[in-house]
C-alpha cells in the first residue's frame, strides 16, 4: 500500500507530510476507483509490469525507494541503454528482477564485485547497485569497503529495513540495539554499523542518507549521484512491518512514516560519525559527505599511461571487442 | 574465427605453464581477468597484469576470491571473455560463483593450478585432489567442462580450447593444472594468429521484440545480449522461464535444470578429447591425466619392454567423464590401471563406467610430489595377471 500511496501522493504534487491517515486511505481508493484510467503513471516504463505483483509486504518501503529510483531516471535524463542495475539476495535483490533495465540478481553479498567487473570490461555502462543492508554490509561488507577504497564508479543504493527480511527477522548489523529479533530474541546486543560512517571512511565521494518518508530528497540524491564519478552511497532507511516493527512493537507501515517524520532530522554535511541509528531515537538525514577524488578508471588509465607510453594499449569499449560473431 | 593478432605471442618460447597458460587467455580474446593471489597459480595473473593494458584489458585484483570470482562474470556479461586463476582453498571459495555462471550460462574459464589439501595442505606442491570438487563442488545438479593439461604447451593449448567451449556452450569451463605443470619451463610454441582458431560470443542477432535470453532451439545452448546492448535482460541465478523471470514452478525447474545438463552431456563426444595409444590388443589400460600421465609413461615403457601387453589411455578431458570410451575398453581389457596424485577420484568414474567388465586399479598418492614410476609399474604387472 505504501508503495501506491505514494506514488499516488507524488503524482498529485503532494507529500504525505500534510496528510491525516483518513486523507491518506480516501486517496488510496481514488486510485482503485475514480481515477481516471487513461493517466499512466510516468515511472510504469521503467518496470517490468509482467512481473507484477511484486513479492514484497504491504507496508514495505522497497517499492518506494524504487519509485524514487525511476523518477530521478527521468529527472536526471541518463542513457537507460547504457543503464545497468545489479543487486544480491533478499528482499531489495529483488529490484532487480522489477526493473526493465540490463538488471542482474547476482549472489548473497557479490552485487557490489559483479558490478565491478561489469564497469572494469564496459567503461561506458552506468552501473547502480540496489541491495540491501545486510546484503551489502554483513556478507557482502569486505566488497562494500573495498570498492569505495577503489573509489569504483558505482551509485550504490542500500535499502536499509534494519533486519533480514526475506529469511523471517534475524538480527543484521544493522539491527538497532535492545530491538528483538528472531535470533536475538531476548534483544540485540551486539553494536549495530553506522553505514554512512563506514563507507565514509572507506572512501566513498558521495554519502547520503534518506527515509522512505522523503521521496522527493531521495530522487534528488539519486540524480545527485549520477553525476558523481566515483563510489556513491545513498543508505534509505525503510520500513519492515512484517518482521522488524510487528515484533518490536513499532506498529505498521504507516507508523513507520510518522515515525520518520517526526523524529527525522536533517542535517546536510553532518559529521558521519554523529549519525548512528537507534531503534526510536532521532534518524539524521541529509548529504553527509560530497568531494571529489579520481575514480579506479581514471587512476588506472593515468598509471598505465605513465608508466607504459606508447605501448599502453587503452582498452576497447564493449562494441569494440572482438568477441561477438 | 581467427584469434586477434594483437594477443598472440607468435613465436617459440621457453615458458612455464602459468605463463604458458595466461597467453593461451590472451590469444583465446580474453581481455578481463580478476585473480586474488594464491600459491602456485598467481604467475598467470601476473602476468596477464603486465601483459593486458598493451592489448587494451583490464585486470584487477580483487579482495577475495568469492569478488574475483562473481566479478569476472560481471566483465562476461559487460561483452569481454573473462577468466579467474586461483588454487585449492581459492576454487574451495569459488565453488557458489561456479553454481552462478552454470545458472546463468555465463561462459567463463577458471584455471585451478591444483596443490595438496586439504585445507592449506601442500601450498607449493602439487597435488590432482580437486577433480571431483570440480565436477561437484558448487550446490544442486549441473555440467561443467574440465580440461587437464600436462605440458606448458598444452597449458597455452587448451587454454584457448577452454574458452572455445566456454563460448560454445555457455559453461564454466576448468581448467585443471597442477602445481608441476604450473611451474615447469618447456618450449611452448605459439603459432601465429591466423591459426589460432577461436569461438566467438553466441550474441543474439534477434530483435528486441523477438528476443528471449534463455529460449533454445536445437543445440539447447541460448543465445546471449549483453548490458548495454539495449535487450534490458534479466539475469538471475534463481530458477526462471525463457524470458529470464524467476519461476519456481516444478516443471520450470525440471525443464531448466535437465536442459542445463543436457546441453553438455548430448555433445560428450564432441567435447571429450583424449589420447591413446596402443589400445589394441592390450590386457591393461593406464588411465591418467595431467602431470601423472608423464609419470605413468616411464611406468608403461618399461612394462611393454618386460612383454605386457599395456595401453594408455590420457583423458584430456575430465569432465564430462568419456565414459562411452572406458565401457568399449572395459569389454576388451582385463584391467585399468589408474595412477592420480589423489586417494582416488577419476578412478571411481572408470570403475563405474567400466560396470565390473573389467578389473580396476587405483594408484594413489597423498599428493607433494609426483608418483614413483616403480609404483604404477607393480600395479601394472599385477593388473596384467
Amino acid at each position: 500500500m505504501t508503495d501506491s500511496l505514494n506514488t499516488d501522493l507524488t503524482n498529485k504534487g503532494l507529500t504525505s507530510t500534510d496528510l491525516t491517515k483518513e486523507d491518506l486511505v480516501n486517496i488510496d481508493s481514488c486510485s482503485s476507483d475514480s481515477c481516471n484510467d487513461d493517466v499512466v503513471n510516468p515511472v510504469e516504463r521503467f518496470l517490468r509490469s509482467d512481473r507484477v505483483p511484486h513479492i514484497w509486504c504491504p507496508g514495505c518501503g522497497i517499492g518506494t525507494t524504487v519509485n524514487s529510483f525511476a523518477r530521478a531516471l527521468i529527472e536526471s535524463k541518463i542513457d537507460l541503454g547504457s543503464l545497468a542495475l545489479v543487486s544480491g539476495i533478499g528482499c531489495t535483490g529483488r529490484v532487480a528482477g522489477y526493473v526493465k533495465l540490463d538488471s542482474f540478481h547476482t549472489t548473497h553479498g557479490r552485487a557490489i564485485p559483479f558490478a565491478t567487473g561489469l564497469k572494469l570490461a564496459n567503461p561506458k555502462l552506468n552501473v547502480v547497485v540496489y541491495s540491501g543492508d545486510g546484503d551489502l554490509s554483513a556478507i557482502g561488507g569486505n566488497h562494500l569497503i573495498h570498492a569505495a577504497r577503489r573509489n569504483i564508479d558505482l551509485k550504490v543504493i542500500c535499502v536499509n529495513n534494519l533486519i533480514y527480511a526475506m529469511t523471517g527477522g534475524q538480527t543484521a548489523p544493522t539491527t538497532p540495539d535492545h530491538s528483538t529479533t528472531s535470533t536475538n530474541p531476548y534483544g540485540v546486543f551486539e553494536p549495530s554499523f553506522n553505514l554512512p560512517h563506514l563507507v565514509e571512511a572507506a572512501g566513498a565521494v558521495y554519502v547520503a542518507r534518506w527515509t522512505t518518508f522523503h521521496v522527493r530528497q531521495l530522487s534528488r540524491a539519486i540524480s545527485e549521484a549520477f553525476k558523481k564519478k566515483g563510489f556513491s552511497f545513498i543508505e534509505v532507511i525503510s520500513p519492515c512491518p512484517t518482521l522488524y516493527q510487528r515484533r518490536n512493537k513499532l506498529g505498521d507501515g504507516l507508523d513507520a512514516m510518522k515515525y520518520y517524520k517526526e523524529k527525522s532530522k536533517v542535517r546536510n554535511g553532518a559529521p558521519t560519525n554523529e549519525v548512528g541509528m537507534t531503534m526510536t531515537g532521532e534518524i539524521i538525514v541529509g548529504k553527509f559527505v560530497d568531494r571529489e577524488r579520481p575514480d579506479y578508471q581514471t587512476m588506472m588509465r593515468a598509471q598505465y599511461a605513465e608508466s607504459l607510453g606508447d605501448r599502453y594499449v587503452e582498452q576497447p569499449s564493449a562494441e569494440e571487442v572482438p568477441v561477438c560473431s | 574465427m581467427k584469434a586477434d593478432p594483437r594477443g598472440v605471442l607468435t613465436g617459440t618460447h621457453f615458458m612455464d605453464g602459468d605463463h604458458a597458460c595466461c597467453e593461451g587467455a590472451l590469444a583465446a580474446g580474453s581481455r578481463f581477468a580478476a585473480g586474488y593471489p594464491i600459491t602456485p597459480s598467481t604467475e598467470v595473473v601476473e602476468r596477464f597484469a603486465a601483459r593486458v593494458p598493451t592489448v587494451g584489458g583490464a585486470f584487477i585484483q580483487m579482495e577475495d576470491e568469492l569478488a574475483a570470482s562473481i566479478a569476472l562474470q560481471g566483465g562476461v556479461w559487460a561483452g569481454a571473455k573473462a577468466f579467474t586463476v586461483t588454487s585449492g582453498p581459492g576454487f574451495s571459495l569459488m565453488m557458489e560463483h561456479i553454481g552462478y555462471a552454470a545458472m546463468t550460462e555465463t561462459p567463463c574459464v577458471f584455471v585451478d593450478v591444483q596443490r595438496g589439501g586439504p585445507s592449506t595442505g601442500l601450498p607449493t606442491l602439487p597435488a590432482q585432489a580437486d577433480m571431483m570438487q570440480a565436477k561437484w563442488g558448487s550446490h544442486g545438479d549441473y555440467e561443467i567442462i574440465a580440461l587437464c593439461p600436462n605440458s606448458p604447451q598444452e597449458c597455452f593449448d587448451l587454454t584457448i580450447k577452454a574458452f572455445n567451449l566456454a563460448e560454445e556452450f555457455r559453461v564454466p569451463v576448468m581448467f585443471m593444472m597442477d602445481e608441476v605443470v604450473g611451474h615447469m619451463t618447456e618450449k611452448v610454441v605459439i603459432p601465429p594468429a591466423d591459426q589460432i582458431e577461436v569461438v566467438p560470443r553466441k550474441h543474439t542477432h534477434k530483435s528486441v521484440e523477438d528476443y528471449l535470453p534463455y529460449g533454445t532451439n536445437g543445440d539447447l545452448v541460448p543465445e546471449m545480449a549483453h548490458a548495454g546492448d539495449g535487450y534490458n535482460s534479466h539475469v538471475t541465478g534463481l530458477t526462471h522461464d525463457e524470458r529470464g523471470y524467476p519461476n519456481m514452478t516444478l516443471p520450470i525447474q525440471d525443464k531448466l535444470v535437465r536442459r542445463l545438463q543436457n546441453k553438455i552431456l548430448n555433445a560428450v563426444d564432441r567435447i571429450t578429447m583424449f589420447e591413446e595409444e596402443q589400445l589394441e590388443g592390450a590386457d591393461v589400460v593406464v588411465v591418467s591425466y595431467g602431470i601423472t600421465s608423464r609419470v605413468a609413461q616411464r611406468a608403461i615403457g618399461v612394462a611393454r619392454e618386460r612383454g605386457l601387453r599395456v595401453g594408455k589411455l590420457r583423458l584430456i578431458t575430465a569432465w564430462p567423464f568419456p565414459e562411452k570410451k572406458i565401457k568399449e575398453l572395459a569389454a576388451k581389457v582385463k584391467a585399468f590401471v589408474v595412477p592420480e596424485l589423489n586417494l582416488g577420484q577419476m578412478v571411481r568414474e572408470v570403475e563405474r563406467a567400466a560396470g565390473g567388465k573389467a578389473k580396476t586399479f587405483a594408484v594413489s598418492h597423498a599428493g607433494g610430489g609426483v608418483h614413483n614410476p616403480e609404483d604404477i609399474l607393480k600395479v601394472i604387472v599385477e593388473a596384467s595377471r
